[in-house]
């Protein structure tokens, strides 16, 4: 039996495509978003703990703030950072009217 | 069969009640939890209360697999893509914490202290990864596997199979930790021998899978999350509210480190110990930010979890999606710290100094088991830094004897841990075996396969491989564990360039991507190897768990390089790799390609 998935279009039938022009200025704001988020991902992930020792010196919550950082820090900042990426994307999606039907 | 009505109507109905589904299954796991507690009370023996903890939650999870049986090809390999964002979430938690995190992350932060962070900040920052470059197109591509994805963006079967043999050597060594450690806490609290104790885990893996491939696992992951979160919490929450009297120890435990680094600086007995809070004192620079980077480019190249993401409804719950396993893995990440420093403090304050003779009644018990050992080698009659000995794994399963907790909390630590490793088992199992059914099988073998025939081929593969891993892991492999954290710079270096410049860069070609993948995936490996195996000297100092940072800029290289010498892909598919990165709109593939069905 043809089994095509439960909310999936065949591949012929491709729907509304996109305009090029606007797939480009989208693929160009969509790539913003990425380098935006990386470079702050990257910084967060190495750039601050070059730091540790001394950011230790610095009391934040009763613990050492070079500590904090790699164990609670860096780690709420990646999760604040992916909440706050879904929503942007999803925003220039709408933008450029290109977001799921 | 679930296809009928019935069973369609049935499954939209759990759909729309998973919040009452789960939050029944919460509170009755709370109510089983005290009512054990009451039989403990009550007299019942410690080896009843094991036997009910893991036989209660096996037999939980198989009924889910039971439940979730599908004889649809899309309900198998990616739960019929409408699992919400939320509970794939909880799934992929499941999925990723193994029990390697779950036993092993809070002890090698104790014996690393800040250099330990390595793990910590690794294993949660490749999401970020995952999110913005990854999971959004392969959910548009809407694959089945991921070298289904290297299949038709590099036009065909040599990209596949290169996929395949990565994916294999990454996940296989992985699988084996996994039943490895099922078949530990099984012995230990069933009181069997390791080897049987490996077929029950197996048993408890594959009633999981079987039946409904992804979407018995997605289901059964969730409810695993579920048991392991609350088994990772409840022992550390009760600790902390002994130790200081707030009930929240990820925040109180900075007091804890306070007191080791003050102990640590008077306490004589103590002369040798490292610090708990100042980087660098195990591993330089280089093999500390090696490794953060080599486990987060790995997180982002792990097809078990990347597959996880095939199973949201939309693109937009893809990226949503990523957020919340981060927070669910996140839960559990930011706590293991805390198990450290308390385990820690205990261990400076009433262990080390003491006298041998006048030990805390868990050091006794834990030494009995070989996991802490305790020798005078001066002679005094009073235990000094080097001459106390603790087991990663000990920490976590030894923390409801060193807050002194009813028995009841020990065997709800191993129900979590017996949660943790089957979730990922499962989660690794599948993708192996879907890669062997769906791209092998399939793809190469017999593309006129019929979907009775597929699903019976990938049923039969699963069990073969859950045997073999069985096997290998009854043999109790040396350095097991060793191997798991390779499995994350080999999938890096073979992986992630063909994946990520096969959606970021459409001048990347099918010659320039297969060259990449065998050039990362060679020197990946020729480093590990070497230097493991041969008496290969180090380069530039690097420990080969870190072998990603030569395997993954040899991979970019050389698949640019190769790229910008052989001529630019096809108009057709430049029009592929557009119509993957736009969520609307259908996905144009490239003629000859075949669509999933």
């Amino acid at each position: 039996m043809p089994l095509v998935e439960p909310g999936q279009r065949s591949p012929q039938a491709t729907g509304r495509e996109v305009d090029p022009a606007v797939s480009q200025a989208y693929w160009a704001r969509t790539s913003g978003l990425m380098w935006t988020t990386l470079v702050i991902w990257a910084v967060v992930s190495f750039g601050v703990h070059f730091f540790a020792s001394s950011l230790n010196t610095v009391r934040f919550l009763g613990f050492p703030l070079g500590f904090y950082m790699a164990a609670q820090g860096s780690l709420i900042i990646f999760v604040v950072l992916l909440f706050w990426f879904a929503r942007r994307q999803n925003r220039i999606d709408e933008e450029f009217g290109v977001e799921e039907e | 069969m679930s296809d009928t009505p019935a069973g369609k109507a049935s499954s939209g109905d759990f759909l729309s009640n998973l919040g009452r589904v789960y939050g029944w299954y919460t509170g009755g796991f709370a109510a089983f939890v005290v009512m054990l507690a009451i039989l403990e009370h009550l007299g019942v023996p410690n080896r009843i209360i094991g036997y009910l903890f893991v036989f209660l939650t096996i037999g939980i999870y198989a009924l889910i697999g039971y439940l979730s049986r599908t004889a649809q090809v899309a309900e198998y390999y990616v739960a019929g893509r409408r699992v919400p964002a939320f509970y794939n979430g909880m799934a992929t938690g499941s999925d990723w914490m193994s029990a390697a995190s779950f036993i092993g992350m809070a002890g090698t932060l104790y014996l690393l202290g800040y250099d330990g962070l390595a793990f910590v900040l690794g294993w949660t920052g490749g999401y970020v990864l995952v999110a913005i470059l990854l999971a959004p197109y392969l959910r548009k591509f809407g694959a089945y596997t991921v070298p289904d994805f290297l299949g038709a963006r590099y036009g065909g079967n040599l990209a596949r199979f290169c996929g395949v043999i990565v994916l294999m050597s990454a996940s296989f060594t992985y699988v084996v930790a996994q039943v490895y450690g099922t078949g530990i806490i099984a012995s230990r609290f069933l009181g069997i021998s390791f080897e049987l104790a490996v077929f029950v885990g197996l048993a408890g893996i594959l009633v999981c899978s079987m039946l409904g491939g992804m979407r018995a696992v997605t289901w059964t992951q969730v409810a695993q999350y579920i048991i392991l979160i609350i088994a990772y919490l409840i022992p550390v929450i009760l600790l902390s509210t002994q130790l200081t009297g707030v009930p929240v120890p990820q925040l109180t435990y900075g007091q804890a480190l306070e007191q080791i680094e003050l102990l640590r600086t008077t306490k004589e007995a103590l002369a040798g110990a490292k610090s708990h809070i100042e980087p660098f004192t195990s591993y330089d620079p280089l093999n500390f930010f090696g490794l953060i980077f080599c486990l987060m480019v790995g997180t982002a190249s792990l097809p078990h979890i990347l597959m996880r993401y095939f199973t949201t409804p939309s693109v937009r719950d893809a990226r949503q999606s990523v957020a919340w396993s981060l927070f669910f893995i996140f839960l559990l990440y930011f706590t293991a710290p805390a198990y450290a420093a308390f385990a820690k403090l205990e261990v400076y304050q009433n262990v080390i100094g003491a006298p041998i003779a006048g030990l805390p009644d868990w050091v006794r018990i834990w030494g009995d088991i070989g996991l802490v050992s305790v020798r005078d080698a001066n002679g005094d009659g009073i235990l000094q830094f080097p001459e106390f000995t603790i087991n990663a794994d000990a920490i976590v399963l030894a923390t409801p004897e060193i807050a002194g907790l009813p028995y009841v909390i020990a065997g709800l630590v191993a129900a979590g841990g017996l949660a943790a490793a089957l979730s990922t088992a499962d989660g690794l199992l599948l993708a192996i075996a879907n890669a062997l059914s769906h791209d092998i099988y399939y793809r190469m073998i017999d593309p006129n396969a019929n979907a009775k025939r597929r699903l019976i081929v990938a049923r039969i593969l699963l069990i073969g491989v859950a045997v073999i891993a069985a096997y290998v892991a009854s043999t109790r492999p040396a350095g097991i564990l060793a191997m798991v954290a390779w499995a994350f710079s080999i999938a890096a270096s073979g992986l992630f360039p063909a994946l990520v410049l096969g959606v970021w860069w459409r001048r990347t070609t099918t010659v320039g991507a297969i060259a990449g993948m065998i050039a990362g995936y060679g020197v990946c490996l020729w480093y590990l190897i070497g230097t493991q195996y041969m008496g290969m000297p180090k380069w530039f100092g690097v420990n080969n768990i870190s072998c990603g940072l030569f395997g993954i800029p040899v991979a970019f290289i050389v698949t640019i390089l190769v790229s910008l010498m052989t001529p630019a892909p096809s108009r057709a598919m430049q029009d592929f790799i557009d119509s993957i990165r736009t969520p609307r709109g259908g996905v144009r593939l490239v003629a000859g390609e075949k669509a999933l069905d």
